[in-house]
Order: C-alpha cells, then structure tokens, then sequence
C-alpha cells in the first residue's frame, strides 16, 4: 500500500509540471493575440516559394 | 445616379480591386485604377514582395488619395520619438503602430517582411487583432519617420494621434486573471480526485495513514486557492464594507472564509476531510464567470477624447518663413501654422492666407463644409477641405472651444458606475435572509443539542453561498455580450446591459447618426438637360470649391472641362461665367431667378440658368440611413424620441414626417446644450439613450445613462461612449434594446433555480451533517445547471434578432 503514496505524490508533481508549464505560457503573452499566429504560420511555405521565384528570375536574368 | 463609362469588360485594379475608369495605368497585363496603386506595386514588386498579391485577391488599399510629402516630419522630433518608442538600447528602438487600414493575410504577410523594404528595419511583428504592428529598427540605419514613410508608400498610413504620446503607458495584457483560473482549475481537480476515497468512505476501513495523507494534501493543494485564486473577493468585499456598503463580493468572501476555516479545523482536529473540494470548485468556476464576462473587444476604445482625433504634429511657420514640425500639445498662442489639405485644425485659430473650406460635420454636426474668410476664426477640430491655409494660434489646444467640453463635470465623475446593479440588491436580500436562517439553526440547536450548533450554522453558509447568484449573473452577461457583439454592438461592460434595459427615451444625434456620413443625396428638377447642357453645368460648378458645387459636380456624368472666361465668385449668392459664348449663372434662387422663392421643402438649393434662361435646379439632401421610417415608427411605440442637432434647421419637415409631431426636435445645438438637455430629461426621471457619433456628441453620450456611438467603420474615431453600433445595424436598434430587456429574466430564472439547489442543501445543513460528499455533488451540479440554464436562455431570445440580421457576415 506503501506505494500508492509515492505514486500519489509523483502524479501530483508531474502536474505540477504542466501547471507551471501553462503559466509560463500565459506570462509569455501567448494568449495575447489568438488570431495573428495562425495566419503566420502558413507563410513559410510562400517565402520558400518566392525564394525559389527569385533564383528563377535570376537565372533567367542571366540568360 | 451615377453613370460611368463601363468598359466592354469589367475591369478591376490589381492592386486594390476597385474597378477600373480610366486605362491609363498598367504594368505589363496588370491594370491599375490610379497611379497611387501602380507606385505600390512596384515597390512591392522590387522588393520582391508579390506574394502578397498570391495570398488573397486584389489586397491592397486604394490609393486615389494621396498622403502628402513631408507629413511625418514630426516625427524627427527628439521628443516625439521619446514619447513614441517603447523601449530603445544602443541600436535599436521598438515602436509599435496602429494601422487601421490592415484587413487580411495579405496585409499580415506584407507588414512583418518590411525589412526587405527598408533594410534598416530588423523585425516587425503584427498584431492582427488589435491592428497593430511593432517594428524594431536600427536607428543609425533608419529612422522613425522613415518606418513610418515606409509603410505610408505601401498604403499602411500609420495612424498616430496626440493620444499616443499623451497616455504614455501601454496598455499590458492582463494575465493575472488566467493564471488564477488556471491554478484554481488545477487544484479543484486534484483536490477532487484525492477526496474520492473520502466520497465512497473507501480509506474509513483499513489505513487511517493514507487518509490522512490525502488530507494534508488537499489542504496544500487549496493554500494557493484561498490566497491567490480567490484574493480578489476578499479584497473587494473588504473595500465594500469599509465604504459601508455590502456587495455581491462580501457574502462570497465570507462563505469561502468559513468553508477553508472549518476544513482546517477538521483537517488538523482529524475529525474530518472538510469541504476543500466545494470552496476551490466555487472560486473556479466564479473565476471563470467574471473572465467570461468582462471579456469585451478588445480592438475597441471606448474611452476616446479629442485627442485621439487630433493630430500628433502641426506645421509652424517661423518668422523667417520656414517651416518646422512641432508636437501639437506644445503650440503657443501667437504661433503660426500651416494646415494642408484633409488636416485638422488642432486649435482655434485666425485664418490668415489662403482659402478656408471648413468639415465641421464632426465636431458640431453641420452637415455641409463652411467657408471661412480671413480674419474669421476657425474653430479647432474642423477638418481642412480646399487646399493649404494658414492660421494663427489664438487659444491653446486644452481650451479652444471644443476641448473645453471635457472640462464639463460629467466627465470628471464616473456616475454610472456608483449607479448599484439590481444584482448588488437581490444579493443584500439573500444575506439577509441566509443570515436569519443561520440564527434560527443555532437557536434551535442551542435548545435541543448544543454540540451541533458549530456544525450547522457553518454548514448553512458554506451551502447557500450566493455564489449561484453571481455565476448567473456573469455567465448571463458574458453570453449577452457575446451575442451583441455578433450584431456589431459593441458594449464596454456588462452594466451597460443592465441599462439599456431601462430606458425609455432616446434621443438622437442627425448628422452622420440618421444621416449617413458622406453622403447626399441629389436631385435635378426642371427641364431636361442635353449632354452638351450638363457639359456647361459641370464646367461652371468644377470651378468652385463651395461644397454644392461640388455634390453637383459629382452628380453629373464625367465630361471634359471646357473653356471658362469671366468667372466670377459672389460670396453666399453663388457663380456666374461664360463658357464657350453661354453666360451661365448658378446659386440661390435670388442670385438666379432674381427673386426669393420660400424655401419650405427640405434640403438646399442650387439654381442654374443658362443664357438668362432658368433650367431647372438641384436639391441636395441629406441622404438618410435605410428603413429610418421603419425604425423611427416602430421606437416610436415605445419609446419618447428627441432629436438633437448641431445642425441647422433646415430638414426639419423632412424629419417631422418620420418623427411625427410628438417627438420634440431641437436644432442648432452646441455641445453643451445636447449635454444640458439630457441632464434635464434625466432630472424628470427619464432613461435616456442618446445616440450619437461625433465629437459634439461627446458631452451627451457621456451624461445619457446609455451613450451608443454609431460608427460605419468601426475603426475610425468615436467619441467616449458606453457602446459601439455599426451603422448597417442600425435598423436593429429596437430589437437589441429588447434583448438586453430579456438580461434581467434570464438571471431571475436561474436564480430561482439555483434557490431550489440552496433548499436541497440547506436541509442537510440546518440538521448539523451534511456529508463532504453532498457538498461536491450539490456544488458542481448547481454550477453547471446554472450555466447551461443562463447560456441556454441568452442564446433562445437571440432567434428574434437573428431573423432581423441584414448582414449575415462575422466581423
């Protein structure tokens, strides 16, 4: 039974973990803006293609 | 009205998608509707930035009105940049601007790679829903009126206002609130699951050690609820009652008070497991009720003054001639300053050169432009329509005419808000009545067994908490807000609500508030005019400035401008010339006709004749917002209609029709006057809506008990006000004023319900047992019933309005 104590107490200080995890993302302003990021996040793949425009150009240019 | 020359095909502009009139401007096969948007795009296109044009469709912003050279150059100011900048080291300064004009992924994608457009420019970071960007700069590589010119090119105009330097703190994102929730949520839930061996008395039997383990942990777990998640009740209840005053936060305080005092007492005395479960599970979830509820827009300002109309900088004119950009707030009396084209004046001044053609429609509501002659004094606030003048300073910025309003008293006290919510009142009630049934166990305990007198008066408050009270009323506001908002009126709290179900007379605005801003509508009555008439009409009016001409000008099909000799101006009568061998004559009916005809239907008038012969003449009127009448009659039923107007009088017919004879309509209001008649409609215990938009309004929005401002974008500047509606929702005015009328039902309804909930509990408390266990089912279900009850509700009265919506789109 001895080790329902232990368990007891590693499951509190595992969610201890990600309760601090939350916080740490709260104080860091990651709630701030909920809209911005999800945009943002599909551009990567436009810069690489632009990039990729851009070296054609060039060649092209050099042509 | 219009008729354009349509092209065969309906061509639109690449950058900014509007169509396309004249094809002069294109770049390879990508047509452009001005030279302005042609400039952008190859800036954008060199600084291989067109994926912007990828992301959406036609994204740009319309460039047909072009921002004059040399309109940042305040921005070298050493002092402004101080003021502006929120942080700065050796290299580097961090400036954050509010750029109205920002829309979609496009303009997302385009503002944080400025770099490539200034290299100078080291990260820029958008904030797409506040409208914002910050940008940090090398300032030995740059500067910050070249940031600001930067985004100026690309069509972003950075708005900044003398508010921006005046309110030097940034507004920070309140996190607190989410990190009480959050730790509250932790501990309620782990406190709960340890309680469960308790709930089915599964340790009583064997291991009295893991009980009490599990004990002292719940007690651990619930020192950061009572201390931190649940601090603000304690400190709120304690401000109420020192100022004598019992509100909805002391009854609360008290029961968690009792709740953690007695299952200390339990906990250490080991008599027992205490109520931990119940108290963290009723601070998190009245902690997620107030976050819900004051949870407003957040884009919207609603506590706006004259300085966030004013402009940041002012040209000043030495006295050598040369020009120097300055900060508004540090203008003198006696200075002399130049304002251009579309500025504002920022104080009373002297017109001293060039041609005044003044916008006064914001600040006093005059619907048509004035014309100011030298000498005249301009009033500041007034928005410059022809061109560049120059006036000298005669007051400071904080006591010119307009800005004197502000000093008026209804804007120094914060009235609505001592105003108590009938929430405060029921709640007194029920202490009242939970208090006398507290003394009434205990004197019956204290006759039959005066051991259980502890037990059931500390169970009996910790019980029938009047947590339910506050949960319906949070969870009933947050939704309604919610709701409203989805209809484009944006409240700033939840009072507001309450208000507005109260009222029962409304008083509005005319210009840009029934009128829509920017617009009127004419009409030509007499003979019919050949193209070649309409020629000479338009060339004569294209000649003045005088705001009719203008509506005529615009009014009347795009020709080329023919041949004008001996044109000549009379101030108030109107403009005569000779074009092409026809002496043309246009202005009032006296200048024209040589007689004065009575004036008594509305709008104004505009007499031409051609060769001494009268044709015919042009009415211009307001044009008023769609279904007005529908609107008007049905608010009519049930509520007093006023109208006040900075306005002249002259659409006073016009609006008797729709308004009816009852409803009493004053004219030619100063600021002050709307704010005094309001005050006394309100000293006759009247209600008052007021519905304005402009700065003239600002007094009255501020003293009425609801103050809406009507704002076709709702980006652009509005006055203080208690809430914001879109103009295309305007016709839903009287349906919105009914649904908050539904708030009060709404809270009656789970309030009763949760009183059945206090009944269950109550009985198990006054016997002087009740089991933790009743506890933490009573208390989560009553909660969430209550929820599911207030939410329900808002959202059923909401189907009436949903019928109504004309404008299906989300914001």
């Amino acid at each position: 039974m001895s080790a329902i104590f232990i368990m007891i107490g590693a499951s509190l200080l595992l969610a201890i973990g990600f309760l601090i995890a939350f916080i740490w993302s709260v104080r860091s302003n990651q709630y701030e803006d909920d809209y911005t990021p999800s945009v943002r996040m599909l551009f990567d793949n436009t810069t690489i293609q632009e990039k990729k425009q851009e070296t054609n150009n060039k060649t092209k240019k050099t042509k | 009205m219009k008729v354009k020359e349509k092209s065969e095909v309906n061509t639109i502009c690449y950058h900014c998608g509007e169509d396309v009139v004249e094809r002069h401007y294109h770049i390879e096969d990508k047509e452009f509707c001005c030279k302005g948007c042609q400039t952008v795009y190859e800036i954008i296109n060199k600084s291989d930035l067109c994926s912007y044009y990828d992301l959406e469709h036609s994204p740009g912003i319309n460039q047909k009105q072009e921002v004059r050279k040399g309109k940042f150059d305040f921005l070298d100011d050493a002092q402004i940049i101080k003021k502006l900048t929120h942080f700065q080291d050796n290299t580097h300064q961090h400036v954050i601007f509010y750029l109205p004009q920002m829309h979609c992924a496009s303009c997302i994608w385009i503002l944080e790679h400025l770099d490539k457009i200034d290299s100078g420019i080291i990260k820029s970071q958008v904030n797409f829903v506040k409208k914002e960007v910050t940008v940090i700069y090398n300032y030995h590589e740059t500067s910050l009126k070249k940031v600001a010119e930067a985004l100026t090119i690309i069509g972003y105009e950075p708005h900044i206002s003398l508010n921006d330097v005046s309110s030097s703190k940034v507004k920070k994102y309140d996190t607190t609130t989410i990190v009480k929730i959050g730790i509250a949520g932790f501990c309620f839930g782990n406190i709960m699951m340890l309680s469960f061996p308790e709930y089915f008395s599964l340790a009583k039997s064997d291991d009295i050690g893991l009980k009490t383990w599990f004990s002292y942990l719940n007690l651990a777990l619930s020192l950061p609820v009572f201390f931190y998640s649940a601090s603000e009740f304690f400190i709120s209840g304690y401000k109420g009652l020192r100022q004598k005053f019992l509100n909805i936060d002391a009854p609360i305080a008290l029961a968690v008070l009792i709740t953690f005092g007695r299952s200390v007492y339990e906990i250490l005395s080991g008599t027992g497991a205490g109520y931990l479960d119940s108290m963290s599970g009723i601070v998190f979830f009245m902690l997620i009720g107030r976050y819900f509820q004051n949870r407003t827009y957040q884009t919207i300002s609603f506590d706006r003054d004259f300085k966030s109309y004013f402009p940041l900088g002012v040209s000043v004119i030495n006295a050598d001639g040369t020009e120097k950009q300055i900060s508004v707030s540090e203008l003198k009396v006696g200075d002399r300053i130049k304002i251009h084209n579309d500025e504002i004046v920022p104080a009373d001044a002297i017109l001293f050169l060039g041609k005044a053609t003044i916008d006064y429609s914001f600040v006093t509501g005059e619907s048509l432009p004035v014309e100011k002659s030298i000498g005249e004094i301009v009033y500041a606030g007034g928005k410059q329509t022809s061109g560049a003048i120059e006036l000298e300073v005669v007051k400071e910025v904080s006591q010119s005419y307009l800005t004197q309003l502000w000093n008026n008293e209804a804007f120094k006290e914060n009235k609505k808000e001592v105003k108590v919510s009938f929430i405060h009142r029921i709640s007194r009630y029920f202490t009242y009545a939970l208090f006398s049934v507290a003394i009434t166990a205990a004197i019956y305990w204290s006759v039959n067994d005066p051991s259980k007198i502890w037990g059931a008066v500390t169970a009996v408050l910790i019980v029938a908490c009047p947590c339910a009270l506050l949960l319906s009323a949070t969870f009933t506001n947050g939704n309604m807000i919610r709701i409203l908002n989805k209809y484009k009126l944006y409240v700033k709290n939840a009072s507001v609500i309450e208000h507005m179900s109260e009222i029962d007379t409304i008083a509005f605005d005319k210009t840009g508030t029934i009128t829509e801003q920017g617009k009127s509508e004419i009409t030509f009555k007499g003979m019919e005019l050949s193209s070649y008439q309409s020629q000479l009409i338009r060339t004569l009016a294209n000649q003045s400035n005088h705001p009719l001409s203008k509506s005529v000008v615009s009014f009347l099909p795009f020709t080329k401008m023919l041949n004008v000799k001996n044109y000549k101006e009379f101030k108030g009568f109107g403009t005569s010339a000779t074009i092409n061998e026809h002496f043309l004559k246009m202005g009032s009916s006296e200048f024209v006709l040589g007689k004065d005809s009575h004036q008594l239907a509305s709008g104004s008038r505009v007499y031409m004749s051609i060769d001494e012969e009268f044709v015919g003449y042009f009415i211009v009127k307001n044009a008023y917002r769609e279904g007005l009448e529908n609107i008007v009659s049905s608010l009519g039923n049930q509520f007093d209609l006023k109208i006040l107007s900075g306005d002249n009088s002259s659409e006073e017919g016009y609006l008797k029709n729709i308004f009816g004879n009852k409803s009493k309509m004053l004219f030619e209001q100063k600021p002050e006057d709307k704010l005094n008649f309001i005050k006394r409609l309100q000293n006759n215990n009247k209600r008052v809506l007021m519905i304005g938009d402009g700065l003239n309004d600002a007094g009255a929005l501020k003293q009425s008990d609801v103050g809406i401002a009507i704002s076709d974008d709702t980006n652009n500047f509005s006055p203080a006000c208690d809430a914001v509606l879109s103009g295309k929702n305007f016709t839903l005015l009287k349906e919105l004023i009914n649904y908050c009328r539904r708030q009060k039902t709404i809270i009656f309804a789970s309030f009763v319900l949760s009183i059945l909930y206090n009944f269950v509990g109550l009985f198990f408390a006054v016997q002087g047992d009740l089991e933790p266990v009743i506890a933490a089912i009573l208390m989560p279900i009553s909660s969430i019933s209550i929820v599911l009850l207030t939410t329900g509700l808002s959202s059923f009265y909401e189907i009436k309005l949903k019928r109504l919506r004309p404008d299906k789109s989300h914001y």
